[in-house]
């Protein structure tokens, strides 16, 4: 058993764990976190994204271990005080999404997106940042649409991460 | 119209839980003292099954149990019915056969499950399968589509000689090749409809339960179709009488079609549950899906088209051979035959039609229905060989299809269906001038000047969907019933719970459904509840599939919506003190007609529980009613994409530069939600024609076994979509529409061929076409320029 904690969402996290224990698992079967999903367990799909430490991260193929002392974000930390993040918003506005599988990962790499080219993107850049999270419901046209509007309203925030 | 009503681009309901990390899938439900179940799988794709050790994985730390074909032998669980039945042109139904829902004495696929190991945590139920010793006689395989009925194959079945499921054929032969013996011009196609998998973001996932108090058992389980997987896991793989059986579907990540059928896996979690007394859980990894949910398409096709010399086309004939793997499965048969030949006129006034099935058994995983299920099929064969006949007559593409295209309706093909409304001229001029078809001469010049090849490609689709007559399923081979129900449960202070036996996997219902009872009963969406999923609180239903969630589902909420007017006119008519028949109900009042009596239908639903102001033995109290829709018809989706294209033929790399869909959808419940489903369909067609291909090497091995062997859309491999439509309305239910959920995957993989071929000068390309198959027929078409 390993030790392992961090802060996940804001809060002190920590269990004893089988070590080959999963970031992604440690967050659904052990905090409950269900917002986080896996959709291939090989990092291509990029359902299972979340941030540590400010950065996105495919959750699927991190050892929960080696997140000990890590800051960690997951979809269910995005929204604060019961407003919603403007990524997320976006995403209801632009009918970004269809059965939800993909769009915590998705709305988790946008928002890492923005946090790292900045709020002015292009659908090209846009479109490129996202290669690493599949959708097979959207054809992805109003997930594009979504990203740049979430784009806008983070880069109308103070800063990206103030909205985080 | 209200702003949530019929008609306008309501925000979805269902979003919020979804973007907040919120949503219920089965792999998000845990039950006290779970288990997890990992399942043991062929590695050969054909062999016998001679040994099964599991004294060691027994031995293995936190193993429960470990179960095999010969334990689901001997409690009889399991049985492969499929849900159709095709007949053969010689009258003989098709050749199937019943299996155990473990693999026993054979396997016969790569992925085929074989035992299932059960720990206390899932890394331990895997530990324990590399314990288990299976001792396989490895036998010669039958993989390819187009060998597997030939002399000299292995044969898979012993039932089922030349390892044929059917010859099923569909059309007359006499008139067709009459027809053919006149014409002026023939135009010939050999095509392949590639393999594909149906990749849902969700993988399939299952939890048993057994409560030994009740012995009831329930499965948790992602599907598209909850009360069909309980008739299923009931009467046919006996698992437990329906009474005792209940079947949860919550939110399902995506579905495709992949999740219509009942799989041995969950079959295997409910069973194992009930034998080791404690709930089972088992999430497919990746891989699993790969190898495991049932494939898409896999035709091989031999097409002709008879044509007049002015261009007229006076028949069509064509043999098809279609893979349905190893075993049968739950629509299986009827989507190469009574969803594909019958499709087989297109938008075209075709006078006659021959069209030849063979369904053939090979040694991979069934072949199902994947996203317009033979639709994308019929299309991809009739697009492409219209665009190569009118490119032999020399015609404008577009000109062409113009003067084959059914112009008066209702309009009788010789393949079965009668189509009972459309304008297939209008939509192809709204498409010609929101492509900017004009201009695509000097876009061609343009990519010319820089080195690349541009393409244009048409696809004029038609799709029968909104599943179905009953009595017409029926008598094609359906083994149930194709209506859909309802039930509207009017609570005492007016809000509203829609129960339907359609399930949403992305679709968007609890928005649309909703919108349609706020249309009706004119109150506000927010007090409107849609619930599916579930077989103790849904009465009965036959799922979501084949774009019927509109024309079937949402017609019997209107039908029990009806109903609902009804009788709240009669409980109106009591507390306003008038005739049922003197009231009138418009925008969530009852009104007696020419007075300015009123109530609101909040009020009426009030009453109708409270029950003051009636005898109740004369009307009975309570506001709820139930109805069953069965559709007098199928529906006739159709449109025309356009797909505008670059190759470089240097690298052989395609880039679509503007795609362009003009869909006939009769009356739109929500617009934003519809061009979802149109952009999410033309996504998996672009994936169909560019990227996606099912592999199996000559062994049978997968090598297409994860998303770095099987190449999925993404983002930057795609465009942005220009969708509009047009609208004529569906005669055939109350609302007027047609379904939109796989138009676009029925359209799109012709127009991308279409226009890439156009670019190459002509230049045949299979799908799909990858950047090394276009570059080789780039090198050919530059090659011959040159000769020429």
């Amino acid at each position: 058993m390993a030790h392992v904690s961090m802060a996940v969402n804001g809060r002190p996290a920590s269990a004893d764990l089988d070590p080959r224990t999963l970031l992604v698992q440690f967050l659904r079967e052990n905090l409950r976190l269900t917002g986080t999903h896996v959709g291939c367990d090989t990092s291509q799909c990029g359902a299972c994204v979340v941030h540590v430490d400010g950065r996105a991260i495919k959750s699927c193929t991190v050892l929960a271990a080696s997140c000990e002392g890590a800051e960690v974000t997951t979809i269910e930390g995005l929204a604060v005080g019961g407003r919603l993040h403007p990524m997320q918003q976006a995403f209801q506005d632009n009918h970004g999404l269809q059965c939800g599988f993909c769009t915590p990962g998705m709305i988790m790499a946008a928002v890492d997106l923005v946090s790292r080219e900045g709020s002015h993107l292009d659908e090209a850049a846009i479109r490129h940042g996202l290669e690493g999270n599949i959708c097979r419901c959207t054809g992805y046209h109003n997930i594009v649409k979504a990203v740049a509007q979430g784009a806008r309203e983070m880069g109308a925030a103070a800063t990206p991460r103030a909205a985080e | 119209m209200s702003a949530t009503g019929i008609g306008v681009s309501v925000k979805r309901k269902e979003d919020i839980r979804f973007i907040t990390g919120k949503g219920h899938y089965v792999d998000d439900i845990n039950r006290p003292g779970q288990a997890y179940a990992f399942f043991v799988r062929s590695p050969h794709a054909h062999a016998t099954i001679d040994k099964i050790d599991a004294s060691a994985a027994l031995k293995s730390p936190g193993v429960v149990a470990v179960f095999t074909g010969a334990d689901a032998v001997a409690d009889k669980i399991g049985a492969h019915i499929p849900g159709w039945t095709v007949h053969s042109k010689d009258g003989s139904p098709m050749k199937v056969g019943s299996f155990p829902a473990l693999a026993h004495g054979k396997a016969l696929y790569v992925g085929d499950p074989v035992a299932v190991v059960i720990a206390d945590t899932y890394a331990q139920a895997k530990d324990g399968a590399e314990k288990m010793v299976v001792d396989y006689g490895v036998l010669p395989a039958v993989i390819d589509t187009a060998s597997a009925a030939k002399s000299g194959q292995p044969q898979i079945h012993e039932y089922a000689p030349s390892n044929t499921v059917f010859n099923w054929h569909v059309g007359d032969k006499a008139s067709t090749d009459a027809a053919f013996a006149k014409a002026a011009h023939v135009t010939t196609l050999d095509l392949i409809n590639n393999r594909t998998i149906p990749n849902a973001i969700e993988p399939r996932a299952a939890l048993g339960e057994y409560d030994s108090g009740t012995d009831v058992q329930t499965l948790y389980t992602t599907s598209q179709n909850p009360h069909v997987a309980r008739v299923v896991l009931s009467a046919f793989q006996g698992v437990a009488p329906e009474n005792k059986l209940r079947v949860i579907a919550p939110d399902v990540g995506g579905g495709f079609g992949s999740k219509i059928f009942i799989y041995n896996e969950e079959t295997v979690c409910i069973w194992a549950a009930k034998k080791i007394d404690r709930p089972v859980k088992w999430t497919a990894e990746r891989t699993e899906s790969f190898l495991a949910d049932a494939h898409g398409r896999d035709h091989v096709s031999h097409a002709e088209l008879a044509l007049d010399s002015n261009g007229k086309i006076l028949a069509m004939r064509v043999h098809t051979v279609a893979n349905l793997g190893a075993y049968p499965s739950t629509f299986w048969a009827s989507v190469p035959t009574y969803l594909y030949g019958i499709l087989l006129s297109g938008q075209y006034d075709i006078a006659a039609i021959y069209c030849e099935v063979d369904g053939v058994y090979t040694n991979t995983v069934s072949v199902d229905a994947v996203r317009g299920a033979g639709r994308p099929e019929a299309t991809y064969l009739v697009e492409r060989i219209v665009e190569k006949a009118a490119r032999e007559m020399g015609r404008d593409p577009a000109d062409f299809r113009r003067q084959n295209f059914v112009k008066s309706f209702p309009h009788q093909t010789p393949v079965i269906l009668a189509y009972d409304v459309g304008d297939y001229p209008k939509a192809l001029d709204k498409a010609l001038e929101l492509a900017d078809y004009k201009g695509v001469g000097a876009r061609k010049a343009a990519s010319a000047a820089k080195g690349k090849l541009r393409g244009v490609g048409f696809s004029a689709y038609i799709e029968a969907c909104g599943l179905a007559p009953s009595q017409a399923a029926g008598s094609l081979g359906a083994g149930v019933g194709l209506w859909e129900s309802a039930e509207v449960r009017v609570n005492m202070v007016g809000t509203v719970e829609v129960l339907t036996g359609c399930h949403s996997h992305g679709q968007g219902h609890e928005t649309t459904y909703a919108q349609l009872v706020c249309s009706r009963l004119g109150i506000p969406i927010e007090n409107v509840s849609i619930v599916h999923g579930d077989t103790d609180k849904v009465q009965m239903g036959m799922g979501t599939y084949g774009s019927r969630s509109g024309a079937v589902g949402m017609s019997a909420i209107s039908k029990a919506l009806d109903k609902i007017e009804a009788k709240a006119k009669k409980v109106a008519g009591h507390v306003l003190e008038a005739s049922d028949q003197d009231i009138e109900f418009k925008d969530g009042k009852f009104t007696v007609k020419g007075t300015d009596k009123s109530i609101d239908f909040v009020s009426i639903a009030l009453n109708a529980y409270t029950a003051h102001k009636f005898n109740g033995q004369e009307l009975e109290p309570g506001l709820k009613e139930t109805a069953f829709w069965d559709p007098p018809n199928f529906t006739f989706p159709a449109g025309v994409h356009i797909c505008e294209l670059e190759v470089d033929p240097q690298t052989g790399v395609v880039t679509i530069d503007r795609w362009t869909a003009v869909d006939d959808f009769g009356k739109l419940i929500n617009p934003m939600i519809v061009e979802g489903q149109i952009h999410g369909g033309v996504a998996h067609g672009i994936g169909q024609a560019l990227m996606e291909a099912a592999h199996y090497d000559a062994d049978g091995q997968l090598l297409t076994a994860s998303y770095m062997d099987y190449c999925m859309p993404r983002a930057d491999d795609l465009p942005s979509f220009k969708v509009d439509t047009i609208e004529t309305p569906c005669p055939s239910n109350p609302l007027g529409i047609k379904g939109c959920g796989e138009a676009g995957a029925i359209a799109s993989p012709p127009a991308v061929i279409n226009a890439i071929t156009d670019a190459l000068g002509h230049e045949d390309v299979a799908m799909p076409a990858t950047p090394q198959v276009v570059w080789r027929a780039a090198q050919k078409a530059v090659a011959k320029r040159a000769a020429e």
